[in-house]
């Protein structure tokens, strides 16, 4: 068990802010370098969450300012059931629906669901596959080797972190949810579906049509980068 | 080898891909899958890629705080330790 430690307004250098039980107690204690910790280790996925569900960023950061007041009101409340990170997320998910329901005007000309989209199969890139004949239906052009470096390699690029977030921004606001709340943030498959009130055959198939699309979009930047080297 | 009848095409491959990481195949289905991949280097490297994307994914980085708004909330709890 931990010593006890002496109680201290401030800072509490020897106490780790990596155990949430330990953050949340230093927390509800009022120590600011704990809040500070939170702040600093959650503000980007909250904007970032904040921003899947929200046409503009002026907006994402309102509602992420929201979340943190709501995180201090229901501090209290936190038993530590789901980690701090959902519990967060959830709150910014509650503020965030409110939020993009008062700016849905802009939502109106989006396919809100990401699974309206059977008309336009295009994202399933049905020409890189062989149209007839005995093969048909296998790589006409087939993807390449990627070895392990390779796209984490285009994350060093500033322009290239920018495609990729720009794919991400680019989806249907649902898929965006889906790829955030999963791939981006590592949040659990049923929680994901409790948030955004859909059932796990919906959710697979939004993440799959948003992955799929993240990966052309990767490929190409990877192509550019080896034709211009 | 009867199994050329069940077949999976490249394109039905990437159509279950998804399905396949998420544990969600029929039995079956996840045979057939293997043994596409077994003979397909397309659909190997293919897999692979789509790993390495949900990998990058997880490892985009996320905006600093601004220092102005962190003012602000430092501000906003000071006042709610008061309470």
């Amino acid at each position: 068990m931990k010593e006890e430690e002496p109680q201290q307004p401030t800072s509490s250098p020897d106490l780790n802010w990596n155990d949430e039980r330990t953050l949340v107690e230093a927390l509800r204690m009022g120590d600011e370098a704990a809040f500070s910790f939170l702040l600093d280790a959650y503000y980007g996925s909250l904007l970032r969450l904040a921003m899947a569900y929200v046409p503009s960023r002026a907006v994402a950061e309102e509602v992420v300012q929201e979340t943190w007041l709501g995180v201090l009101e229901s501090l209290p409340r936190f038993e530590g059931r789901s980690s701090l990170k959902t519990w967060m997320f959830r709150i910014l998910t509650n503020r965030a629906k409110t939020r993009g329901k008062r700016e849905s005007r802009y939502e109106s000309l989006d396919s809100g669901d990401g699974l309206s989209e059977s008309d336009d199969e295009s994202w399933r890139d049905p020409e890189r596959f062989r149209p007839s004949g005995a093969l048909a239906g296998h790589w006409l052009t087939p993807p390449s080797m990627w070895d392990e470096e390779t796209p984490e390699r285009l994350l060093l690029s500033k322009e290239s972190r920018a495609i990729i977030e720009q794919a991400i921004q680019a989806l249907p606001s649902v898929q965006r949810q889906v790829i955030t709340l999963r791939d981006v943030e590592g949040i659990d498959s049923k929680d994901v579906c409790n948030f955004l009130d859909i059932s796990e055959t919906n959710q697979r198939v939004l993440l799959h049509r948003a992955r799929t699309r993240v990966r052309k979009t990767i490929e190409h930047q990877l192509n550019e980068k080896r034709t211009s080297s | 080898m009867h199994m050329m009848a069940g077949n999976l095409s490249c394109q039905d491959l990437a159509d279950l891909i998804t399905d396949y990481l998420e544990g969600s195949l029929t039995f079956s289905e996840r045979l057939r899958f293997q043994i596409h991949l077994g003979f397909c280097t397309g659909c190997r490297n293919y897999l692979n890629q789509m790993k390495y994307t949900i990998r990058t994914l997880g490892k985009l980085p996320s905006e600093p705080m601004p220092e102005d708004v962190r003012d602000e909330l430092l501000k906003r709890f000071r006042s709610w330790k008061k309470r």
